[in-house]
Protein backbone atom coordinates (compact mmCIF):
# COMPACT_ATOMS: atom_id res chain seq x y z
CA UNK A 1 0.00 0.00 0.00
CA UNK A 2 1.32 3.43 -0.94
CA UNK A 3 2.33 5.56 2.01
CA UNK A 4 1.08 9.11 1.53
CA UNK A 5 3.85 11.71 1.65
CA UNK A 6 5.31 14.52 -0.42
CA UNK A 7 7.70 12.18 -2.22
CA UNK A 8 4.89 9.81 -3.28
CA UNK A 9 2.82 12.76 -4.45
CA UNK A 10 5.69 14.13 -6.53
CA UNK A 11 6.51 10.72 -8.02
CA UNK A 12 2.90 10.13 -9.01
CA UNK A 13 2.51 13.66 -10.34
CA UNK A 14 5.36 12.89 -12.77
CA UNK A 15 3.67 9.60 -13.77
CA UNK A 16 0.29 11.18 -14.51
CA UNK A 17 -1.12 9.82 -11.21
CA UNK A 18 -1.31 6.29 -12.61
CA UNK A 19 0.73 4.72 -9.82
CA UNK A 20 -1.73 5.05 -6.93
CA UNK A 21 -2.88 1.70 -5.57
CA UNK A 22 -6.31 0.99 -4.11
CA UNK A 23 -6.57 1.94 -0.46
CA UNK A 24 -8.31 -1.22 0.68
CA UNK A 25 -9.57 -4.29 -1.17
CA UNK A 26 -13.29 -5.04 -1.38
CA UNK A 27 -13.06 -8.39 0.43
CA UNK A 28 -15.23 -11.48 0.23
CA UNK A 29 -16.00 -13.28 3.48
CA UNK A 30 -13.80 -16.13 4.67
CA UNK A 31 -15.36 -19.09 6.50
CA UNK A 32 -14.19 -18.05 9.93
CA UNK A 33 -12.80 -15.06 11.82
CA UNK A 34 -11.51 -14.37 15.32
CA UNK A 35 -13.62 -11.24 15.49
CA UNK A 36 -16.50 -10.05 13.31
CA UNK A 37 -17.48 -6.40 13.65
CA UNK A 38 -21.00 -5.57 12.48
CA UNK A 39 -21.13 -2.08 10.99
CA UNK A 40 -18.44 -0.39 8.88
CA UNK A 41 -18.79 3.13 10.21
CA UNK A 42 -16.05 5.09 11.93
CA UNK A 43 -16.62 3.26 15.23
CA UNK A 44 -16.54 -0.24 13.69
CA UNK A 45 -13.61 0.38 11.35
CA UNK A 46 -11.74 2.15 14.13
CA UNK A 47 -12.27 -0.82 16.44
CA UNK A 48 -10.89 -3.14 13.74
CA UNK A 49 -7.88 -0.86 13.34
CA UNK A 50 -7.08 -0.83 17.08
CA UNK A 51 -7.70 -4.60 17.38
CA UNK A 52 -5.07 -5.16 14.69
CA UNK A 53 -2.64 -2.44 15.72
CA UNK A 54 -2.72 -2.60 19.52
CA UNK A 55 -3.95 -6.10 20.30
CA UNK A 56 -2.43 -8.07 17.41
CA UNK A 57 -5.80 -9.53 16.39
CA UNK A 58 -5.79 -9.37 12.61
CA UNK A 59 -8.15 -12.20 11.61
CA UNK A 60 -11.01 -9.69 11.69
CA UNK A 61 -13.88 -8.84 9.35
CA UNK A 62 -15.90 -5.64 9.33
CA UNK A 63 -19.26 -6.31 7.69
CA UNK A 64 -21.77 -3.69 6.55
CA UNK A 65 -25.17 -3.90 4.88
CA UNK A 66 -24.32 -0.87 2.75
CA UNK A 67 -21.10 0.85 1.82
CA UNK A 68 -18.31 1.82 4.18
CA UNK A 69 -19.01 5.03 6.06
CA UNK A 70 -22.45 5.37 4.42
CA UNK A 71 -24.46 5.53 7.63
CA UNK A 72 -24.19 8.10 10.37
CA UNK A 73 -20.43 8.46 9.80
CA UNK A 74 -21.19 10.25 6.54
CA UNK A 75 -24.33 12.02 7.81
CA UNK A 76 -23.24 13.89 10.92
CA UNK A 77 -22.22 17.55 11.21
CA UNK A 78 -18.58 16.63 12.03
CA UNK A 79 -18.36 18.48 15.35
CA UNK A 80 -15.77 17.39 17.92
CA UNK A 81 -15.85 18.54 21.56
CA UNK A 82 -15.54 17.07 25.04
CA UNK A 83 -17.21 19.60 27.37
CA UNK A 84 -19.54 17.09 29.03
CA UNK A 85 -20.64 17.57 32.62
CA UNK A 86 -20.12 14.21 34.28
CA UNK A 87 -16.72 12.72 35.09
CA UNK A 88 -17.37 9.52 33.14
CA UNK A 89 -18.38 11.36 29.97
CA UNK A 90 -15.60 13.94 30.26
CA UNK A 91 -13.02 11.15 30.47
CA UNK A 92 -14.45 9.28 27.49
CA UNK A 93 -14.85 12.29 25.19
CA UNK A 94 -11.56 13.89 26.21
CA UNK A 95 -9.84 10.58 25.50
CA UNK A 96 -11.34 10.85 22.02
CA UNK A 97 -10.09 14.43 21.58
CA UNK A 98 -6.60 13.31 22.65
CA UNK A 99 -6.70 10.72 19.86
CA UNK A 100 -8.20 13.19 17.35
CA UNK A 101 -5.23 15.50 17.79
CA UNK A 102 -2.79 13.02 16.35
CA UNK A 103 -5.13 10.96 14.18
CA UNK A 104 -3.92 12.18 10.79
CA UNK A 105 -0.31 11.26 11.67
CA UNK A 106 -1.40 7.98 13.27
CA UNK A 107 -3.33 6.90 10.17
CA UNK A 108 -1.10 8.59 7.57
CA UNK A 109 -4.40 9.97 6.30
CA UNK A 110 -5.53 13.57 6.46
CA UNK A 111 -8.72 13.59 8.51
CA UNK A 112 -8.67 17.40 8.43
CA UNK A 113 -9.05 17.77 12.18
CA UNK A 114 -9.46 21.48 12.73
CA UNK A 115 -9.25 23.00 16.22
CA UNK A 116 -11.51 25.89 15.43
CA UNK A 117 -13.27 26.04 18.78
CA UNK A 118 -16.88 25.35 19.80
CA UNK A 119 -18.78 28.29 21.28
CA UNK A 120 -22.00 27.62 23.22
CA UNK A 121 -24.19 30.69 23.54
CA UNK A 122 -26.06 31.61 26.71
CA UNK A 123 -29.33 33.49 26.15
CA UNK A 124 -30.81 33.67 29.64
CA UNK A 125 -29.84 33.59 33.30
CA UNK A 126 -30.34 29.85 33.53
CA UNK A 127 -27.98 29.29 30.58
CA UNK A 128 -25.37 31.52 32.23
CA UNK A 129 -25.57 29.63 35.52
CA UNK A 130 -25.59 26.17 33.99
CA UNK A 131 -22.74 26.94 31.56
CA UNK A 132 -20.67 28.40 34.38
CA UNK A 133 -21.21 25.19 36.29
CA UNK A 134 -20.16 23.23 33.20
CA UNK A 135 -17.01 25.29 32.85
CA UNK A 136 -16.02 24.62 36.47
CA UNK A 137 -16.81 20.91 36.19
CA UNK A 138 -14.86 20.66 32.93
CA UNK A 139 -11.82 22.42 34.33
CA UNK A 140 -11.76 20.14 37.36
CA UNK A 141 -11.69 17.26 34.89
CA UNK A 142 -8.88 18.80 32.87
CA UNK A 143 -11.18 19.66 29.96
CA UNK A 144 -10.60 23.13 28.59
CA UNK A 145 -13.60 25.45 28.64
CA UNK A 146 -13.86 29.16 29.44
CA UNK A 147 -16.39 31.95 29.70
CA UNK A 148 -16.65 34.73 27.10
CA UNK A 149 -18.53 38.01 27.44
CA UNK A 150 -20.91 38.94 24.60
CA UNK A 151 -18.27 41.20 23.04
CA UNK A 152 -15.65 38.44 23.29
CA UNK A 153 -18.15 36.09 21.61
CA UNK A 154 -18.56 38.61 18.79
CA UNK A 155 -14.78 38.96 18.45
CA UNK A 156 -14.42 35.20 18.28
CA UNK A 157 -17.30 34.78 15.83
CA UNK A 158 -17.92 38.02 13.87
CA UNK A 159 -21.19 36.99 12.12
CA UNK A 160 -22.86 36.71 15.53
CA UNK A 161 -25.71 39.10 16.38
CA UNK A 162 -25.13 40.36 19.93
CA UNK A 163 -27.62 43.23 19.73
CA UNK A 164 -29.46 43.81 23.00
CA UNK A 165 -32.67 44.01 20.96
CA UNK A 166 -32.35 40.46 19.63
CA UNK A 167 -35.22 38.13 20.37
CA UNK A 168 -32.73 35.88 22.17
CA UNK A 169 -29.95 38.24 23.35
CA UNK A 170 -26.47 36.76 23.75
CA UNK A 171 -25.48 37.00 27.43
CA UNK A 172 -22.14 35.29 26.96
CA UNK A 173 -20.78 31.95 25.91
CA UNK A 174 -18.73 28.92 26.91
CA UNK A 175 -15.79 28.32 24.60
CA UNK A 176 -13.88 25.08 24.21
CA UNK A 177 -10.90 25.99 22.07
CA UNK A 178 -9.63 22.45 21.68
CA UNK A 179 -12.91 21.44 20.07
CA UNK A 180 -13.52 21.70 16.33
CA UNK A 181 -14.37 19.66 13.27
CA UNK A 182 -12.93 16.88 11.09
CA UNK A 183 -13.68 15.44 7.67
CA UNK A 184 -16.03 12.59 8.59
CA UNK A 185 -15.56 10.46 5.44
CA UNK A 186 -11.79 10.62 5.80
CA UNK A 187 -12.08 9.17 9.31
CA UNK A 188 -13.83 6.07 7.96
CA UNK A 189 -11.45 5.84 4.98
CA UNK A 190 -8.34 6.33 7.09
CA UNK A 191 -9.35 3.65 9.59
CA UNK A 192 -10.41 1.30 6.76
CA UNK A 193 -7.05 1.73 5.03
CA UNK A 194 -5.10 1.25 8.25
CA UNK A 195 -7.12 -1.84 9.21
CA UNK A 196 -6.95 -3.41 5.73
CA UNK A 197 -3.18 -2.85 5.67
CA UNK A 198 -2.95 -5.04 8.78
CA UNK A 199 -5.06 -7.83 7.29
CA UNK A 200 -8.62 -6.89 8.26
CA UNK A 201 -11.31 -7.85 5.69
CA UNK A 202 -13.84 -5.11 4.92
CA UNK A 203 -16.99 -6.68 3.50
CA UNK A 204 -19.55 -4.26 2.08
CA UNK A 205 -23.09 -4.73 0.79
CA UNK A 206 -23.56 -7.81 2.95
CA UNK A 207 -26.30 -7.45 5.57
CA UNK A 208 -25.90 -9.34 8.82
CA UNK A 209 -29.35 -10.87 9.26
CA UNK A 210 -28.83 -12.66 12.57
CA UNK A 211 -26.33 -13.54 15.25
CA UNK A 212 -26.15 -17.30 15.77
CA UNK A 213 -25.38 -18.84 19.17
CA UNK A 214 -23.95 -22.20 20.23
CA UNK A 215 -25.88 -24.67 22.39
CA UNK A 216 -24.01 -23.36 25.46
CA UNK A 217 -25.28 -19.85 24.70
CA UNK A 218 -21.98 -18.41 23.48
CA UNK A 219 -21.68 -16.68 20.15
CA UNK A 220 -21.17 -18.90 17.08
CA UNK A 221 -21.06 -16.42 14.25
CA UNK A 222 -23.31 -14.37 12.02
CA UNK A 223 -25.85 -15.17 9.33
CA UNK A 224 -25.35 -12.83 6.41
CA UNK A 225 -26.62 -12.20 2.89
CA UNK A 226 -23.52 -14.17 1.78
CA UNK A 227 -24.11 -17.11 4.11
CA UNK A 228 -23.03 -18.08 7.61
CA UNK A 229 -19.66 -16.84 8.87
CA UNK A 230 -18.18 -18.40 11.96
CA UNK A 231 -16.63 -16.17 14.61
CA UNK A 232 -15.11 -16.51 18.07
CA UNK A 233 -16.30 -13.01 18.95
CA UNK A 234 -18.90 -10.69 17.47
CA UNK A 235 -18.79 -6.95 18.12
CA UNK A 236 -21.86 -4.96 17.11
CA UNK A 237 -21.42 -1.29 16.23
CA UNK A 238 -24.50 -0.73 14.08
CA UNK A 239 -25.90 2.60 15.36
CA UNK A 240 -29.65 2.88 14.68
CA UNK A 241 -29.92 -0.79 13.73
CA UNK A 242 -28.13 -2.15 16.80
CA UNK A 243 -31.30 -3.21 18.61
CA UNK A 244 -32.63 -5.17 15.61
CA UNK A 245 -29.31 -7.01 15.23
CA UNK A 246 -28.91 -7.67 18.96
CA UNK A 247 -32.45 -8.97 19.27
CA UNK A 248 -31.50 -11.92 17.08
CA UNK A 249 -29.12 -12.97 19.89
CA UNK A 250 -31.90 -12.46 22.49
CA UNK A 251 -30.18 -9.38 23.90
CA UNK A 252 -32.61 -6.54 24.44
CA UNK A 253 -31.14 -3.08 24.77
CA UNK A 254 -32.61 0.16 26.12
CA UNK A 255 -32.47 1.84 22.71
CA UNK A 256 -34.88 3.73 20.52
CA UNK A 257 -34.03 4.78 16.96
CA UNK A 258 -34.88 8.29 15.83
CA UNK A 259 -34.13 10.21 12.63
CA UNK A 260 -31.63 13.02 13.20
CA UNK A 261 -31.57 15.65 10.50
CA UNK A 262 -28.96 18.05 9.16
CA UNK A 263 -28.69 20.39 6.21
CA UNK A 264 -26.09 22.35 4.25
CA UNK A 265 -26.21 25.63 2.36
CA UNK A 266 -24.69 26.47 -0.98
CA UNK A 267 -20.91 26.95 -0.65
CA UNK A 268 -19.72 30.49 0.06
CA UNK A 269 -16.37 32.12 0.84
CA UNK A 270 -14.99 31.65 4.38
CA UNK A 271 -17.12 33.67 6.77
CA UNK A 272 -17.66 31.46 9.77
CA UNK A 273 -14.45 30.72 11.73
CA UNK A 274 -15.72 28.40 14.46
CA UNK A 275 -18.59 26.19 15.57
CA UNK A 276 -21.52 27.86 17.34
CA UNK A 277 -24.19 26.06 19.32
CA UNK A 278 -27.18 27.65 20.95
CA UNK A 279 -29.39 25.38 23.02
CA UNK A 280 -32.09 27.89 23.81
CA UNK A 281 -32.91 28.55 20.17
CA UNK A 282 -31.55 25.20 18.97
CA UNK A 283 -29.06 26.44 16.41
CA UNK A 284 -25.96 24.46 15.61
CA UNK A 285 -23.71 25.72 12.82
CA UNK A 286 -20.22 25.65 11.30
CA UNK A 287 -18.70 26.11 7.84
CA UNK A 288 -17.06 23.27 5.98
CA UNK A 289 -13.75 23.68 4.15
CA UNK A 290 -15.76 23.43 0.94
CA UNK A 291 -17.64 26.55 2.03
CA UNK A 292 -21.06 25.13 2.89
CA UNK A 293 -22.70 26.15 6.12
CA UNK A 294 -23.26 22.87 7.95
CA UNK A 295 -26.34 23.08 10.14
CA UNK A 296 -27.39 20.48 12.66
CA UNK A 297 -31.10 20.05 13.26
CA UNK A 298 -32.73 17.84 15.86
CA UNK A 299 -34.28 14.43 16.16
CA UNK A 300 -37.87 13.97 15.05
CA UNK A 301 -40.27 13.30 17.88
CA UNK A 302 -41.16 9.80 16.68
CA UNK A 303 -39.00 6.68 16.27
CA UNK A 304 -38.28 5.78 12.66
CA UNK A 305 -35.88 3.97 10.33
CA UNK A 306 -36.73 6.17 7.33
CA UNK A 307 -33.42 8.17 7.14
CA UNK A 308 -35.50 11.20 6.11
CA UNK A 309 -37.30 12.98 8.93
CA UNK A 310 -39.94 15.67 8.61
CA UNK A 311 -39.82 19.26 7.40
CA UNK A 312 -41.28 20.97 10.51
CA UNK A 313 -37.95 20.39 12.24
CA UNK A 314 -36.01 21.98 9.39
CA UNK A 315 -38.26 25.04 9.48
CA UNK A 316 -37.63 25.35 13.23
CA UNK A 317 -33.86 25.01 12.77
CA UNK A 318 -33.59 27.53 9.97
CA UNK A 319 -35.70 30.01 11.96
CA UNK A 320 -33.25 29.69 14.85
CA UNK A 321 -30.21 30.16 12.61
CA UNK A 322 -31.56 33.31 10.98
CA UNK A 323 -32.46 34.69 14.42
CA UNK A 324 -28.92 34.36 15.77
CA UNK A 325 -27.22 35.08 12.41
CA UNK A 326 -29.43 37.53 10.47
CA UNK A 327 -26.59 37.74 7.94
CA UNK A 328 -27.62 34.27 6.68
CA UNK A 329 -31.28 34.99 6.05
CA UNK A 330 -30.90 35.05 2.25
CA UNK A 331 -28.70 31.94 2.19
CA UNK A 332 -30.04 29.09 0.05
CA UNK A 333 -29.97 25.58 1.42
CA UNK A 334 -28.66 22.89 -0.91
CA UNK A 335 -29.83 19.67 0.69
CA UNK A 336 -31.02 18.05 3.87
CA UNK A 337 -30.86 14.46 5.05
CA UNK A 338 -31.43 12.21 8.01
CA UNK A 339 -29.54 9.48 9.81
CA UNK A 340 -30.97 6.94 12.25
CA UNK A 341 -29.53 7.39 15.72
CA UNK A 342 -29.95 5.00 18.66
CA UNK A 343 -30.85 6.88 21.81
CA UNK A 344 -30.50 5.55 25.37
CA UNK A 345 -32.72 6.70 28.24
CA UNK A 346 -29.83 8.59 29.94
CA UNK A 347 -28.34 9.84 26.62
CA UNK A 348 -25.00 8.19 27.34
CA UNK A 349 -23.48 5.49 25.19
CA UNK A 350 -23.10 1.78 25.91
CA UNK A 351 -19.68 0.17 25.30
CA UNK A 352 -20.12 -3.13 26.97
CA UNK A 353 -19.90 -6.87 27.26
CA UNK A 354 -23.28 -8.58 27.03
CA UNK A 355 -24.86 -11.56 28.80
CA UNK A 356 -23.90 -13.61 25.71
CA UNK A 357 -20.32 -14.92 25.90
CA UNK A 358 -18.28 -13.49 23.01
CA UNK A 359 -20.82 -10.80 22.07
CA UNK A 360 -19.98 -7.12 22.59
CA UNK A 361 -21.83 -3.93 21.80
CA UNK A 362 -20.92 -0.29 21.14
CA UNK A 363 -24.13 1.70 20.77
CA UNK A 364 -26.44 4.33 22.18
CA UNK A 365 -24.43 7.28 20.89
CA UNK A 366 -27.65 9.05 20.07
CA UNK A 367 -27.04 12.40 18.44
CA UNK A 368 -23.36 12.68 19.42
CA UNK A 369 -21.34 9.71 18.23
CA UNK A 370 -18.99 11.23 15.68
CA UNK A 371 -16.89 13.22 18.16
CA UNK A 372 -16.26 10.05 20.14
CA UNK A 373 -15.14 7.93 17.17
CA UNK A 374 -11.46 7.35 18.04
CA UNK A 375 -12.11 7.05 21.78
CA UNK A 376 -15.05 4.70 21.37
CA UNK A 377 -13.20 2.58 18.81
CA UNK A 378 -10.09 2.39 20.99
CA UNK A 379 -11.89 1.38 24.20
CA UNK A 380 -14.27 -0.95 22.35
CA UNK A 381 -11.32 -2.78 20.75
CA UNK A 382 -9.80 -3.15 24.24
CA UNK A 383 -13.09 -4.54 25.60
CA UNK A 384 -13.36 -7.08 22.77
CA UNK A 385 -9.70 -8.12 22.85
CA UNK A 386 -9.38 -8.55 26.62
CA UNK A 387 -13.00 -9.54 27.36
CA UNK A 388 -13.08 -6.79 29.96
CA UNK A 389 -13.76 -3.05 29.74
CA UNK A 390 -11.05 -0.41 29.50
CA UNK A 391 -11.17 1.78 32.66
CA UNK A 392 -12.56 4.63 30.55
CA UNK A 393 -15.57 2.71 29.25
CA UNK A 394 -16.13 0.63 32.40
CA UNK A 395 -19.04 2.85 33.60
CA UNK A 396 -20.77 2.61 30.20
CA UNK A 397 -22.24 -0.85 30.72
CA UNK A 398 -25.67 -2.03 29.66
CA UNK A 399 -26.28 -3.21 33.25
CA UNK A 400 -26.49 0.38 34.51
CA UNK A 401 -30.15 0.49 33.49
CA UNK A 402 -30.80 -2.34 35.93
CA UNK A 403 -28.63 -1.13 38.79
CA UNK A 404 -29.72 2.49 38.40
CA UNK A 405 -26.13 3.74 38.06
CA UNK A 406 -27.05 6.00 35.13
CA UNK A 407 -24.74 8.58 33.54
CA UNK A 408 -27.49 11.10 33.19
CA UNK A 409 -26.29 13.36 30.42
CA UNK A 410 -29.96 13.56 29.38
CA UNK A 411 -30.39 16.21 32.02
CA UNK A 412 -26.80 17.43 32.16
CA UNK A 413 -25.38 17.57 28.64
CA UNK A 414 -24.61 21.04 27.55
CA UNK A 415 -26.95 20.44 24.66
CA UNK A 416 -28.64 18.41 22.36
CA UNK A 417 -25.37 16.52 21.94
CA UNK B 1 -44.90 16.16 7.61
CA UNK B 2 -46.98 13.26 8.87
CA UNK B 3 -50.75 13.39 8.52
CA UNK B 4 -52.34 11.84 11.57
CA UNK B 5 -55.92 10.76 12.10
CA UNK B 6 -57.26 11.60 15.57
CA UNK B 7 -59.81 8.90 16.47
CA UNK B 8 -61.51 11.26 18.91
CA UNK B 9 -61.89 14.26 16.59
CA UNK B 10 -62.39 12.01 13.53
CA UNK B 11 -60.11 14.33 11.55
CA UNK B 12 -56.80 13.87 9.71
CA UNK B 13 -54.47 16.69 10.70
CA UNK B 14 -50.79 17.71 10.38
CA UNK B 15 -48.13 16.29 12.70
CA UNK B 16 -47.52 19.73 14.24
CA UNK B 17 -50.80 19.35 16.20
CA UNK B 18 -49.63 16.12 17.83
CA UNK B 19 -47.08 15.00 20.38
CA UNK B 20 -45.48 11.57 20.21
CA UNK B 21 -45.73 9.68 23.49
CA UNK B 22 -43.70 6.50 23.02
CA UNK B 23 -44.53 2.82 22.77
CA UNK B 24 -48.15 1.82 23.48
CA UNK B 25 -49.60 -1.01 25.54
CA UNK B 26 -46.98 -0.86 28.30
CA UNK B 27 -48.80 -1.98 31.41
CA UNK B 28 -47.88 -0.47 34.78
CA UNK B 29 -47.16 -3.17 37.36
CA UNK B 30 -50.18 -3.82 39.55
CA UNK B 31 -47.99 -4.37 42.60
CA UNK B 32 -44.89 -2.16 42.23
CA UNK B 33 -43.33 -3.29 45.51
CA UNK B 34 -43.03 -6.88 44.30
CA UNK B 35 -41.09 -6.00 41.15
CA UNK B 36 -37.48 -7.14 40.71
CA UNK B 37 -34.72 -4.92 39.29
CA UNK B 38 -35.01 -6.85 36.02
CA UNK B 39 -38.74 -6.11 35.82
CA UNK B 40 -38.19 -2.43 36.54
CA UNK B 41 -35.52 -2.23 33.86
CA UNK B 42 -37.93 -3.83 31.40
CA UNK B 43 -40.78 -1.51 32.37
CA UNK B 44 -38.80 1.72 32.44
CA UNK B 45 -36.18 1.35 29.75
CA UNK B 46 -36.55 -1.58 27.35
CA UNK B 47 -38.60 -0.79 24.24
CA UNK B 48 -39.55 -2.75 21.12
CA UNK B 49 -37.89 -0.22 18.79
CA UNK B 50 -39.64 -2.15 16.02
CA UNK B 51 -38.46 -1.85 12.43
CA UNK B 52 -41.85 -2.16 10.74
CA UNK B 53 -45.27 -2.03 12.41
CA UNK B 54 -44.97 -0.16 15.69
CA UNK B 55 -47.70 0.27 18.32
CA UNK B 56 -47.32 3.76 19.73
CA UNK B 57 -49.09 6.52 21.63
CA UNK B 58 -49.80 10.00 20.37
CA UNK B 59 -51.51 12.96 22.00
CA UNK B 60 -53.62 15.44 20.08
CA UNK B 61 -51.87 18.23 21.97
CA UNK B 62 -53.17 21.24 20.04
CA UNK B 63 -56.61 19.76 19.47
CA UNK B 64 -58.74 17.72 21.81
CA UNK B 65 -55.73 17.10 24.08
CA UNK B 66 -56.49 13.39 24.36
CA UNK B 67 -54.17 10.41 24.04
CA UNK B 68 -54.74 7.68 21.48
CA UNK B 69 -52.84 4.74 20.02
CA UNK B 70 -51.55 4.21 16.52
CA UNK B 71 -49.89 1.56 14.41
CA UNK B 72 -47.22 3.07 12.18
CA UNK B 73 -44.71 1.46 9.83
CA UNK B 74 -41.38 2.84 11.06
CA UNK B 75 -39.72 2.21 7.68
CA UNK B 76 -42.20 4.13 5.51
CA UNK B 77 -43.62 6.30 8.35
CA UNK B 78 -47.15 5.48 7.11
CA UNK B 79 -49.91 5.09 9.67
CA UNK B 80 -51.74 1.77 9.39
CA UNK B 81 -54.44 2.79 11.85
CA UNK B 82 -55.21 4.88 14.92
CA UNK B 83 -57.55 3.82 17.74
CA UNK B 84 -58.59 5.07 21.19
CA UNK B 85 -56.45 4.20 24.23
CA UNK B 86 -57.83 1.33 26.25
CA UNK B 87 -59.02 -0.67 23.28
CA UNK B 88 -57.14 -3.88 22.43
CA UNK B 89 -54.31 -4.05 19.89
CA UNK B 90 -55.69 -4.29 16.37
CA UNK B 91 -54.79 -7.42 14.44
CA UNK B 92 -51.91 -6.52 12.11
CA UNK B 93 -53.08 -8.89 9.38
CA UNK B 94 -56.32 -6.92 8.95
CA UNK B 95 -54.57 -3.59 8.48
CA UNK B 96 -53.77 -2.24 5.06
CA UNK B 97 -51.11 0.35 4.56
CA UNK B 98 -52.21 3.88 3.76
CA UNK B 99 -55.31 4.14 5.89
CA UNK B 100 -54.96 7.21 8.06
Amino acid sequence: MTRFNAFALLKNALNGHKGWTEQWPDSQPKKEYDVIIVGAGGHGLGAAYYLAKQHGITNVAVIDKGWLGGGNTGRNTTIIRSNYLYDESARLFDHAVDLWENLSQELNYNVMYSRRGVLMLAHNVHDVQSFTRHIHANRLNGVDNRWLTPQECKDYCPPLNISANARYPVMGGALQERAGTARHDAVAWGYARGAAERGVDIIQNCAVTAIRRNADGSVAGVETAKGFIKAKKVAVSAAGHTSTVMQTADVRLPLESYPLQALVSEPVKPIFPCVVMSNAVHAYISQSDKGELVIGSGTDQYTSYSQRGGLPLIEHTVAAITEVFPIFNRMRMLRKWGGIVDVTPDRSAIISKTPVQGLYVNCGWGTGGFKATPGAAHTFAWTVAKDEPHPINAPFTMERFRTGRLIDEAAAAAVAH
Amino acid sequence: MLLIHCPHCEETLPEAEFAYAGQAHIVRPADPMSQTDEQWEEFLFIRENAKGAHYERWRHLHGCGRFFNAVRDTVSDRFLTTYPSGTPRPDLSTLTEGKA
